[in-house]
């Protein structure tokens, strides 16, 4: 069937952050333990295990165009060729034929390899329950639009969750508005849109040649081909570098050995590589980013 | 915005922002604190190929998303947009055809009328206030104003304003206001374009604007350029108010300030002009003070008639006399004045506003209050000093939600102050004798009723949830303490407890219920003939009488009740009806827009005077004359014209190429726009003029008036030094919370996202004063301390103020000692002072200091 995405403008997003409560909301997500403000809007450094999305506030000095301030909706960027869902020993992982990728909780047996695995360490372990935990795109919400219909024309010219477009145009049925993922739902500036992947591409390429045209000249689109392409795009004004995106998101080399020669020919020597592994990633991140690693609490509301 | 165009309200609302070619955004930070209205502009980004400007001494989230920011320093708006007047006529660029017809720029001024020295003509040192007589039209012998319509005359409004901002240059502008010149400049070209006939643009304030020493005229300097542009009463152009609150709108409309009634009249007060009904309607309806009438009945002959000089408001004793008449019914006759002595009298020279009552309170002059959804603790000016006069109470009744910090004021807690000020008050609860009671408050979703957004529309809100315990809502509240209160009083014979006793009370509820209903609230705010309980409403306005057949508690609400063919209520805020054939967002069934369910005031502009579209924009004209309506051919009217919106001009009016008479500001007497605002409509001066604010860390460059010559200085020892406290700072708000953040603060999901009270300071100023991000911070002036986290940014940076540079803080004010996001109040620093009209206090430019703690 035909793929659905999320479209991010990030031109657009005025950081109002509604997209965040409105994914607890819907997800029931509990605030978590309220960190001391920081010295920055953002707050929270990551998402969290009850925190599926954040939006990412950066001050950036371009030589062209001056001051910004740059506002990044982070959250699960559902791969077309996830590397959670590759290292996963058990299947807990797996992608809807409309293009989200959905985690299993009954499955999952906390052993945190997909939230090293992924190239924006989008999964988080959430101690208290043993198990990993992220954003599912609203599939829920989006499966049950389907069962009522199609998304194929999605989004409609003068949908409010269009995103661009604004205000509904007049008399149009508003019926399926309520399936698009939370997130897009509540997003006030029209900066999210949900739909069909042809259409939204189509719009974001306009966008990008509109902000190219207005003197962004690095605006570009993020997630039309990376890990086999996203079921949630971006519309940058400046290289993915700038937001903290890697321009060329790939698997760690050793995850990538691990499922593409080890799990298939050896599947004997699976227990000694699982060890294996997991004690080097171990080490290796408690050497690099001990922070990120150090499992968040949840439930302290 | 009321002295130029008759009325305060946002002219436009919110779905017309998707219209414009040019937003300004100067003193709000929209996105933040209306985020909706930026899906409008988007809107207007992909159609229009619109511009948005930011203005702020800060890079805001707005600047974020903007396509021009321009820092400016806090509290020289008048500088900057006075630039922008004289950068609009010397290039000009001015609507011309707009100007001549829709304006007073071609009316002549008196002689009397003079500026020196930063100072008009007729100021009275001693009393801190101008006389205002010499600011006024030359008259004919037909008693209305003389005029040029080729605005050469040297007395002509247009020339006097050139005249006025001749001083206002790019240079000095930019050395008053610290904004780069290569962006002032900009900022001037890029929204002067939209006075070309085929363009308009928009004004988006907020309380940046109006928090001002100079409020008020800070408003009147953009009407001064919206008239210019020619965008008033026009799609995509306007003067938006983006209110502070949801219902802010609904308060004022409803009279929730001292020195109106409901409908925006002047309350009664005990001078002799007021002493009863046919004084005060002579005085508060315009051109009427000279009319040689000595009754009621003469009166209304005479409105009947009409007279010069009175624009709409000529029926403003028909609005009185049906209050009067919904507020005490039968008791209200011919015979005693419509009971109009009733009314309590204000004491015409006290002033009864937020800062004034608290310094009231202060001295020990007030025993008790009633705080409904209000935190002073937290939100009101020298919070220090308000909490300090709530101790002088001898009883408080809190209404809210949550026990916020003014309804807990007299805890430990709540005196905990950063550092040892022995100039600060300290208490303790045992020393504060106030009997404090709160009312739990049921939450907006609890309960049904209407709220009017910033753009006039009021509507309906159903019940979602039952409130929680106890709660209840407000209008249950009210109710029952309006009938408690009327029970008390019954069977009492003294003539002073008659305004109750004859009271009228709905009733609001229903048969057999005890809960009261909105919906019958707003039949009375609508207006009704014969008895209120037979539900009778009055189409609206311009049926109300001033002879006792009509009662309506708020004329301007009238229209928004009708009853449906079987008779029951139908309440127009209720209507929920997405359809747009203008397409141009007016929604004319959703919900009910007063006054008469106009979108877009002053609409007449939306065309040209002989009534064809402006020039190359006939997609966003509202209007067209109909000379051959058979309806109003059959009234023996000249045509009608009809159109998208309901016409705010006399819809039978013809088109008219002569200057000024196609009436297109109805609720001014002018019955045009007003450059100038004659007679003292404004205390400070038929122009805006640039004072420092009252606390500055600059003199002012301009004149040597340093600060607006009309305020009232309640404490002249508290004004802080620009010596000592050099740094300037401002106050605002943040999209994770709500005002005083007693909603928010104590909602977890909102707390996480903004959890302390923090400062944000330029790098340059944190380096001066060894201070880095994240470290916890004091910030001290004459009425105290705060502590807070530093939020180090380059989103501030030092302005060049004429070679010196100065720099400036910010800071939420959300912040209190309860909840789950905790911080210090950022009003213990603010100043007891307001704004010359309106009182409104200086929360936006004052000075202070800021070191590491």
């Amino acid at each position: 069937m035909a793929k659905l995405i999320k479209l991010i403008d990030t031109s657009r997003c005025t950081a109002c952050r509604g997209c965040q409560v409105a994914c607890k909301n819907w997800n029931r997500n509990p605030a978590g333990k309220i960190e001391r403000f920081k010295g920055n809007y953002q707050t929270r450094k990551d998402t969290n295990a009850v925190t599926y999305t954040i939006v990412k506030m950066d001050e950036y000095v371009d030589p062209v165009n001056g001051l910004q301030w740059l506002f990044r909706k982070h959250q699960c960027m559902h791969c077309e060729d996830p590397a959670c869902m590759d290292v996963c020993p058990r299947q807990a992982y797996s992608k809807t034929d409309w293009g989200a990728t959905i985690h299993d909780p009954d499955r999952c047996i906390g052993c945190q390899y997909c939230t090293y695995a992924c190239p924006w360490h989008v999964p988080k372990y959430f101690k208290k329950e043993d198990i990993v935990t992220k954003c599912t795109l609203c599939a829920d919400r989006v499966q049950a639009g389907l069962d009522k219909g199609s998304f194929k024309d999605y989004p409609l010219e003068g949908w409010p969750e269009g995103g661009t477009d604004g205000f509904p145009a007049s008399g149009t049925p508003r019926e399926l508005a309520t399936y698009v993922p939370a997130c897009v739902k509540t997003c006030p500036a029209g900066a999210l849109a949900f739909g069909d992947r042809d259409k939204l591409m189509a719009r974001a390429e306009a966008r990008v040649a509109k902000l190219v045209e207005e003197g962004y000249r690095d605006a570009n689109i993020y997630g039309r081909s990376e890990m086999g392409g996203l079921s949630v795009v971006y519309i940058l004004s400046f290289k993915p570098e700038v937001y903290g995106l890697p321009a060329d998101p790939k698997v760690p080399g050793q995850i990538a050995a691990w499922k593409n020669i080890i799990q298939p020919y050896f599947g004997w020597l699976i227990p000694l590589a699982l060890g294996a592994s997991a004690l080097s990633f171990v080490t290796t991140r408690l050497l690099k980013k001990a922070e990120e690693i150090s499992p968040e609490e949840g439930g302290n509301e | 915005m009321s002295p130029a165009f008759g009325r305060g309200a946002m002219t436009n609302g919110v779905p017309d922002l998707r219209n414009t070619d040019c937003a300004l955004i100067m003193g709000s930070n929209a996105a933040e604190n209306h985020p909706v209205t930026m899906r409008g502009l988007n809107m207007a980004r992909d159609k229009r190929g619109a511009k948005i400007i930011s203005v702020d001494p800060r890079f805001t989230r707005t600047s974020a998303v903007a396509d021009i920011y321009c820092p400016m320093r806090s509290g020289t708006d008048i500088a900057f947009l006075g630039g922008m007047v004289k950068y609009i006529i010397d290039n000009e660029l001015y609507h011309k055809d707009y100007v001549v017809h829709y304006t007073n720029a071609s009316f002549l001024i008196a002689d009397g009328y003079d500026f020196k020295d930063g100072l008009f003509s007729g100021y009275d040192a001693a009393n801190r206030k101008y006389d205002g007589g010499q600011w006024d039209y030359q008259y004919g012998e037909d008693g209305l104003p003389l005029k040029d319509p080729t605005l050469t005359h040297p007395r002509c409004v247009f020339q006097l304003m050139k005249k006025h901002y001749e001083r206002y240059d790019i240079d000095t502008v930019s050395a008053i206001t610290g904004s780069p010149k290569d962006k002032y400049l900009e900022v001037l070209k890029t929204f002067s374009a939209t006075g070309a006939p085929n363009k308009t643009g928009t004004i988006m304030y907020a309380m940046g604007i109006t928090q001002h020493t100079v409020g008020s005229q800070n408003v009147k300097a953009f009407t001064l350029v919206q008239l210019l542009l020619g965008n008033m009463g026009r799609p995509g152009g306007g003067i938006n108010a983006l209110r502070g609150e949801n219902n802010v709108q609904g308060s004022t409309d409803m009279a929730l300030l001292f020195h109106i009634i409901p409908g925006y009249i002047t309350s009664p007060t005990n001078a002799p002009n007021h002493k009863d009904l046919l004084a005060y309607v002579k005085k508060e309806t315009p051109g009427a003070a000279k009319l040689p009438v000595n009754s009621l009945a003469e009166f209304r002959q005479a409105v009947k008639a009409g007279f010069p000089n009175s624009g709409f408001k000529i029926n403003t004793s028909k609005w009185v006399v049906s209050m009067l008449k919904a507020w005490w019914g039968d008791a209200a006759t011919e015979e005693n004045d419509f009971a109009y002595h009733y009314l309590p009298k204000r004491d015409a020279k006290k002033n009864y506003s937020h800062i004034a009552m608290f310094e009231a309170m202060h001295r020990g002059e007030i025993e008790g209050m009633f705080i409904f959804g209000g935190n002073p603790v937290v939100g009101g000016p020298n919070a220090n000093k308000e909490q300090e006069a709530m101790c002088n109470l001898k009883w408080l009744v809190v209404v809210d939600l949550w026990l916020h910090e003014s309804a807990e004021f007299w805890s430990y807690e709540a005196w905990h102050r950063p550092v040892d000020n022995d100039k600060v008050p300290k208490r303790t609860p045992k020393d504060i004798e106030t009997e404090v009671f709160f009312l739990p408050a049921a939450a907006v979703y609890e309960k049904g009723g209407t709220a009017a957004q910033t753009g006039r529309v009021v509507q309906y809100r159903w019940q979602g949830a039952d409130p929680l315990g106890e709660a209840m809502p407000d209008l249950w509240i009210i109710d029952q303490m309006a009938q408690r209160i009327k029970k008390l009083y019954e069977g009492s014979t003294k003539p002073q407890d008659e305004p109750i006793l004859n009271l009228t009370w709905g009733p609001y509820t229903y048969e057999g219920e005890e809960e009261p209903h909105p919906e019958l609230v707003g039949l009375e705010l609508n207006g009704y003939t014969g008895k209120f309980e037979d539900w009778n409403p009055v189409l609206n306005f311009t049926k109300l009488a001033d002879d006792g057949s009509t009662a309506c508690g708020n004329w301007i609400y009238s229209g928004i009740m009708t009853t449906k063919s079987d008779g029951s209520l139908d309440y127009k805020a209720m209507w929920r009806d997405n359809s747009d054939p203008s397409e141009l967002g007016i929604y004319p069934q959703w919900g009910w827009c007063w006054p008469l369910n106009r979108r877009i005031i002053y609409n007449r502009c939306s065309v040209q005077p002989d009534g064809t579209p402006w020039p190359g924009d006939e997609k966003r004209a509202l209007f067209k004359w109909d000379p051959n309506n058979a309806e109003a051919l059959a009234a023996g009217k000249p045509g009608l014209w009809v159109g998208y919106d309901v016409p705010d001009f006399n819809k039978n009016l013809a088109p008219t190429n002569e200057p000024t008479k196609a009436i297109p500001f109805l609720m001014r007497p002018e019955g045009v726009g007003c450059f100038f605002a004659a007679k003292a409509s404004l205390g400070e001066g038929p122009f805006p003029e640039h004072y420092e604010p009252w606390e500055s860390p600059v003199k002012n460059l301009l004149t040597p008036q340093q600060n607006n010559p009309i305020i009232k200085v309640w404490e002249p020892d508290k004004q802080s030094d620009m010596d000592k406290y050099p740094v300037a700072a401002t106050t605002y708000r943040v999209v994770e919370h709500w005002q005083t953040g007693a909603l928010t603060r104590n909602l977890p999901w909102l707390a996480e996202l903004m959890p302390n009270m923090f400062i944000e300071l330029s790098e340059e100023l944190a380096k001066e004063k060894g201070i880095r991000n994240g470290d916890r911070v004091i910030v001290s002036n004459t009425r105290g301390d705060i502590e807070g986290i530093a939020c180090v940014t380059k989103r501030f940076k030092p302005f060049n103020i004429g070679g010196k540079y100065v720099h400036q803080i910010g800071m939420t004010w959300h912040y209190g000692f309860k909840g789950y996001a905790t911080g210090d109040p950022a009003n213990r620093l603010t100043p007891h002072v307001g704004d010359g009209n309106t009182m409104i206090p200086e929360y936006k430019a004052w000075l202070c200091d800021i070191r590491r703690a």
